[in-house]
């Protein structure tokens, strides 16, 4: 007797209670799926509705008929299939340089004591507080060409001459592997926590190397936080739009860039929306990639249990 | 972990690794801050002479007074409608369960997932049918619907920790939904609607690519305006305004943090 018309309701009859009850928690239900309706309502009008409109619009012309030629010509261009090509390079390098820095630091952190890693999962976790424009400004002081980086480069004597480490791919990569770092570290670091010392223990204890323990032991342990954090790089960077705007410097077109420049610079919305259906479909494409690979690693795991 | 080795090189050079890594990750915040008290209009660093020039024509600038001033209304505005759509449909699928409330809920987070680039085109589609492109409220809904999934992740595992029977005693005594729902829940949950709040209002406070594309002149928005200056010139202004930023971000998360020890 726990719904909103419990109370209200006259008690049934005898030879019908089960139906009234039935009753009673079909309006319950009802009640609650209705709490749900601001945001439904709000991530309907507000996030799919947009979405809907990208899709109709890129098979309209500019009065509102059904075209192709948004398609056609966007196919058709070399400018599309290299923003497409920016993309996965981009994803895909940021994706192998959080791993290559990710996954040490995540290894250090999980072997040192509680207190110390959560202090130093702070420093992890300060850039994700501040603001992507605070960093990339940051990014765009140390790597100029009088920059911090190059001073030390050069006097140091590894550089003869100052790099061009900004406004080009270099810097768009190293500004994006800064903003994707923490949120890859966090479930590398996570799963490496979880695992069960003594498995290592007992890896050491039958002679197995460092190095081996750490490739036939926690790697394959840690894989779970591994793919989601690559899921999350993988997916996320794909539509960077800030970084690439900023630190590429006009060098550096992904498709997301192309869309800003279509619509600012020829104003023409249904190549604009076609450009974006093209993103959305790289997505999809991506997370279901992802979650088919997490299949396969899944049924391996079973059939060697 | 590893101490079961005596891999004692090995472990000095991960820790040596793994300290470039940590200085790269906190350089870049760390920089703006000593530019911003240079007295020169260079980037210089480390800054020859130390002013506050560059606070000044941060607070002395009238755009840049009012994109502040729009950034911080937006961000209540985008807490104080989030957070109870976020409430609600975290009880909505707390108390459904089953394929109902994972389905609800990949929908309230499927915007975490878009992206931004995406919601921005489509909503300056949408609102330039509407004629509401430059508008406040324009921008107010798309930094809503980012937050919406932020508050309902901060909330969802408190509504599970939740007791029921609590509001069902009080329901059992006569109160109405709502009366239990106010005076039950709400206060039990007070810190986590807070951090709810501070959350939502973060995500509208740093959220730049809608922004880009829907604000418009006088309701342009802090991070459009920094995006639109560091593509022309940079100038230490960034630093100060940077150095502020981060300042009173991560003011509020120490906050938050200390009081969740508490």
């Amino acid at each position: 007797m726990t719904g909103p018309a419990a109370m209200t309701a006259p008690a049934p009859p005898a030879d019908d209670g089960r139906a009234g009850l039935r009753r009673d928690a079909q309006r319950e239900r009802a009640f609650f799926l209705s709490l749900s309706l601001p945001a439904l309502v709000l991530v309907g009008l507000c996030a799919m509705l947009p979405i809907l409109w990208i899709l109709r619009q890129s098979v309209l012309t500019l009065r509102g008929e059904f075209t192709l030629a948004n398609w056609e010509k966007l196919l058709s261009s070399s400018l599309t299939w290299k923003s497409v090509w920016t993309t996965v390079e981009l994803s895909g390098a940021t994706l192998v340089l959080c791993m290559a820095l990710g996954i040490p630091l995540a290894l250090a952190l999980a072997s040192a004591p509680q207190k110390l890693a959560n202090r130093l999962l702070i420093l992890v976790m300060l850039p994700l507080w501040t603001s992507i424009l605070v960093r990339t400004y940051g990014w765009l002081v140390l790597l100029r060409r009088d920059g911090l980086v190059n001073q030390a480069l050069t006097g140091t004597g590894i550089a003869s001459e100052p790099l061009a480490l900004v406004y080009n791919f270099t810097g768009t990569l190293i500004g994006m592997v800064h903003f994707m770092l923490p949120l890859f570290v966090l479930p590398v670091y996570a799963a490496m926590r979880d695992i069960d010392g003594n498995a290592i223990r007992a890896a050491a204890s039958m002679g197995a190397s460092l190095p081996r323990t750490l490739a036939t032991v926690v790697l394959p342990l840690a894989a779970g936080g591994i793919r989601s954090g690559a899921m999350i790089v993988f997916i996320y960077t794909l539509g960077f739009f800030i970084t690439p705007a900023v630190l590429g410097g006009g060098q550096v077109s992904p498709v997301a860039i192309r869309i800003e420049k279509v619509m600012s610079t020829f104003q023409d919305w249904g190549q604009a929306s076609a450009l974006g259906v093209l993103l959305l479909i790289l997505v999809a494409m991506a997370a279901a990639m992802l979650a088919a690979a997490r299949r396969l690693a899944g049924r391996k795991g079973r059939t060697h249990a | 972990m590893l101490d079961a080795f005596d891999a004692r090189g090995f472990r000095a050079g991960l820790w040596i690794y793994a300290g470039a890594v940590l200085a790269f990750l906190i350089l870049p915040t760390l920089i703006v801050i000593p530019i911003s008290f240079s007295a020169s209009d260079l980037l210089e660093f480390p800054p020859r002479d130390f002013s506050l020039r560059w606070y000044e024509t941060f607070f002395g600038s009238p755009t840049w007074m009012a994109a502040l001033r729009t950034s911080l209304i937006l961000g209540l505005l985008t807490a104080a409608l989030a957070v109870p759509a976020a409430l609600l449909a975290c009880i909505s699928m707390d108390r459904l369960g089953g394929r109902t409330a994972k389905a609800l809920g990949g929908y309230v987070l499927a915007p975490s997932v878009i992206p931004g680039i995406l919601l921005a085109i489509g909503l300056f589609f949408v609102l330039a049918r509407l004629r509401l492109v430059g508008t406040l409220g324009g921008v107010l809904i798309g930094h809503v619907v980012l937050a919406i999934p932020v508050a309902v992740i901060v909330l969802r595992p408190a509504v599970a920790r939740f007791d029921w029977g609590q509001v069902m005693a009080a329901r059992s005594l006569g109160a109405g939904w709502a009366r239990a729902l106010v005076q039950i829940l709400l206060p039990q949950m007070s810190f986590t609607l807070m951090t709810a709040a501070l959350m939502a209002f973060l995500t509208s406070l740093d959220e730049a690519v809608i922004s880009i594309f829907v604000s418009s002149g006088q309701n342009a928005t802090l991070p459009k305006l920094m995006f639109l200056s560091l593509r022309d010139q940079i100038d230490p202004t960034i630093a100060a305004i940077s150095t502020l930023w981060s300042v009173l971000v991560i003011g509020i998360v120490l906050i938050v943090n200390a009081r969740r020890k508490a």
